[in-house]
């Protein structure tokens, strides 16, 4: 394979870098006024510049740079939803940061770059790659959190996110070292081959500390501390990033480790996933109830509905890893919609509310939000016929046919303590004596995506499952 | 005769020691920082040590990538410490504290 053609395979990577860093130099030297906004629309485009790309070799160019990178089904699969939150994530931002003054052009590069490492992360095919995909999208994940300089509750998250992340990166470093000692090579494919041999102690040491990094990434019990704070400091567009595109990439890259790499350690890594799924749906569950903030209760939401996913994985069956890509993508439009909704709780000035009672009456002074707000939360909590039941159903459905039912019956069981707290908003929303009226919610973009994504989540979007349920058993056949 | 036993050894204490510096540690935010190179180090230490015993160069090209990708995290740490010293005017640990629940 010449040069040229390994480049078109990584194009989308290619676009997202030379894209990124032109973009920075036009923030740096333009004096146009609106920068933010014009810089935001290029990005947008650029991502829908990478998702074209997916079309040609990108899509299904195969393993690239003596494997290091891998363009199959299931990278694209990933990367198209990864393109399309980054792009949502950067469309709901001007209006929020302009209340502040603070919508730099930063911000939609930063996410840009995030969405590089993202790319790299899904196609990696080797341990080299995961490192460095995961750290350039952490290392703009950590800068995104502490957008706003001025607040104190935003650099505060930062922090948080900065420590914890690099802990949890130090601790997967740590394991790869132990993988790459103990097999002698860092390919997967490697990996494989040398542990269908058996399994030294080195090897079982290093997938243990490989797994709770990637636990930690996916924000898995118990590596979910960072969560809550971080989502409720970071600005929220940024906390409507973080809960969906870095979310799908570290669950697709764990999958591509799990299944490429560790397939002969099945039965290890089953175990722990199952543990990990179990806690994270537990917790997210019980500890969501006692809050009073909006997003840090969408942070608990997010800790469940990762454990909800896991189960697909836990099955360990290509019809789990198709249930998880399914679930992910409902997951993720379901939360799009719930910070889109989030973002419209503004008071008579602007200024961005956030707690839970402060819903109050929202039904009698904005009934459309309202009725958007709940479909979300009855979606979230998995209440048919919206759309979340699907994904609930699909990955329950896996881990039966896996003959886990312990799993199943447990996880179905704690989904019915989850739905309390979603209905508590309900109830809020709908039953509670009126607080003071939000500002109206007049963006036509943001109204629009939340149309959008409540269309989808809305019995309407079954329509859309026999093609989810193709495309995610194509991404899911890729790597078996 | 030093061997890869010895090695691994020194890589897994300065592991633990950068992992309990940040859990133990109670004062000073720039020490978790330390902390956390010192795990990067370590890493550093396991990945020379098997390259060089296992005969295979891949380990010390990692090392590189190591290094490079800890110096830009080195950099964006103190950048964020500095904006959250600029609005707070104090880096103790114990002081990080404006979320919890």
């Amino acid at each position: 394979m010449t040069m040229l053609e390994s480049l078109l395979v990584v194009l989308p990577e290619v676009i997202l870098t030379l894209g990124a860093t032109d973009l920075l130099l036009v923030a740096a030297f333009s004096t146009k006024p609106n920068l933010g906004r014009r810089v935001s629309i290029y990005a947008v485009l650029m991502l829908i510049a990478c998702g074209l790309s997916l079309l040609g070799p990108a899509g299904d160019g195969g393993a690239v740079f003596g494997g290091l990178y891998n363009a199959d089904a299931f990278s694209t699969f990933s990367k198209i939803l990864i393109y399309a939150s980054a792009a949502i994530a950067i469309l709901m931002a001007p209006r929020f940061f302009d209340r502040r003054g603070e919508m730099r052009p930063e911000y939609p590069i930063l996410i840009l770059l995030s969405a590089l490492g993202m790319g790299f992360m899904v196609s990696s095919g080797d341990l080299m790659m995961l490192y460095i995909g995961l750290e350039m999208q952490s290392l703009a994940a950590y800068v995104l959190a502490s957008f706003m300089r001025q607040d104190t509750r935003s650099a505060e998250a930062g922090l948080k996110y900065f420590v914890l992340g690099a802990l949890a990166s130090g601790i997967l470093l740590y394991g790869v070292s132990l993988i790459y000692g103990f097999t002698g090579t860092t390919s997967y494919e490697g990996i494989g081959i040398a542990m269908a041999s058996g399994m030294s102690t080195g090897e079982l040491f290093g997938l243990v500390f490989v797994l709770a990094g990637l636990a930690f990434k996916i924000s898995a019990v118990p590596f979910h501390m960072w969560t809550p704070d971080v989502y409720e400091g970071a600005p929220t567009p940024v906390t409507a990033f973080f809960a969906t595109a870095p979310k799908i990439a570290a669950v697709a890259l764990a999958i591509r480790v799990m299944f490429d790499a560790l397939a002969p350690a099945t039965d290890a890594w089953q175990q722990i996933v199952i543990f990990v799924a179990l806690a994270s749906i537990a917790l997210g569950a019980v500890a969501a109830i006692g809050q009073s903030n909006i997003k840090r209760l969408l942070a608990y939401s997010s800790i469940n509905n990762i454990g909800f996913a896991l189960i697909g994985i836990a099955a360990g069956t290509q019809a789990g890893v198709a249930a998880t890509l399914s679930y992910m993508t409902i997951y993720v439009v379901m939360t799009l919609g719930s910070f889109l909704c989030v973002l419209q709780m503004r008071d008579a000035d602007g200024r961005p509310v956030e707690g839970i009672a402060s819903l109050a009456g929202l039904s009698k002074s904005q009934p459309a939000l309202a009725a958007a707000f709940a479909i979300f939360m009855f979606s979230l909590a998995g209440i048919p016929p919206l759309l979340g039941f699907w994904g609930k159903f699909l990955v329950f459905d896996a881990a039966v046919a896996a003959g886990l039912f312990p799993l199943a019956v447990i996880g179905i069981a704690l989904s019915v303590i989850g739905a309390y707290y979603y209905l508590r908003i309900i109830k809020t929303i709908y039953f509670d004596d009126a607080a003071t009226p939000y500002a109206p919610a007049n963006s036509v973009v943001e109204n629009g995506l939340i149309a959008l994504t409540a269309a989808t989540v809305s019995p309407l979007g079954y329509l859309l499952v026999p093609f989810l349920a193709l495309t995610a058993g194509n991404a899911a056949a890729a790597l078996f | 005769m030093i061997g890869l036993g010895h090695y691994l050894v020194v890589g897994a204490i300065l592991f633990v020691m950068g992992v309990l510096g940040i859990f133990l540690n109670r004062k000073n935010i720039i020490i978790i920082l330390m902390a956390i190179e010192l795990i990067l180090l370590a890493v550093n230490i396991n990945l020379v040590a098997f390259s060089a015993f296992l005969g295979d160069i891949v380990g010390q090209v990692f090392a590189m990538f190591v290094l490079t990708v800890a110096a830009g995290e080195a950099a964006i740490g103190l950048a964020i410490l500095v904006i959250y010293f600029r609005g707070r005017g104090t880096i103790a640990v114990d002081d990080v504290n404006r979320m919890k629940g």
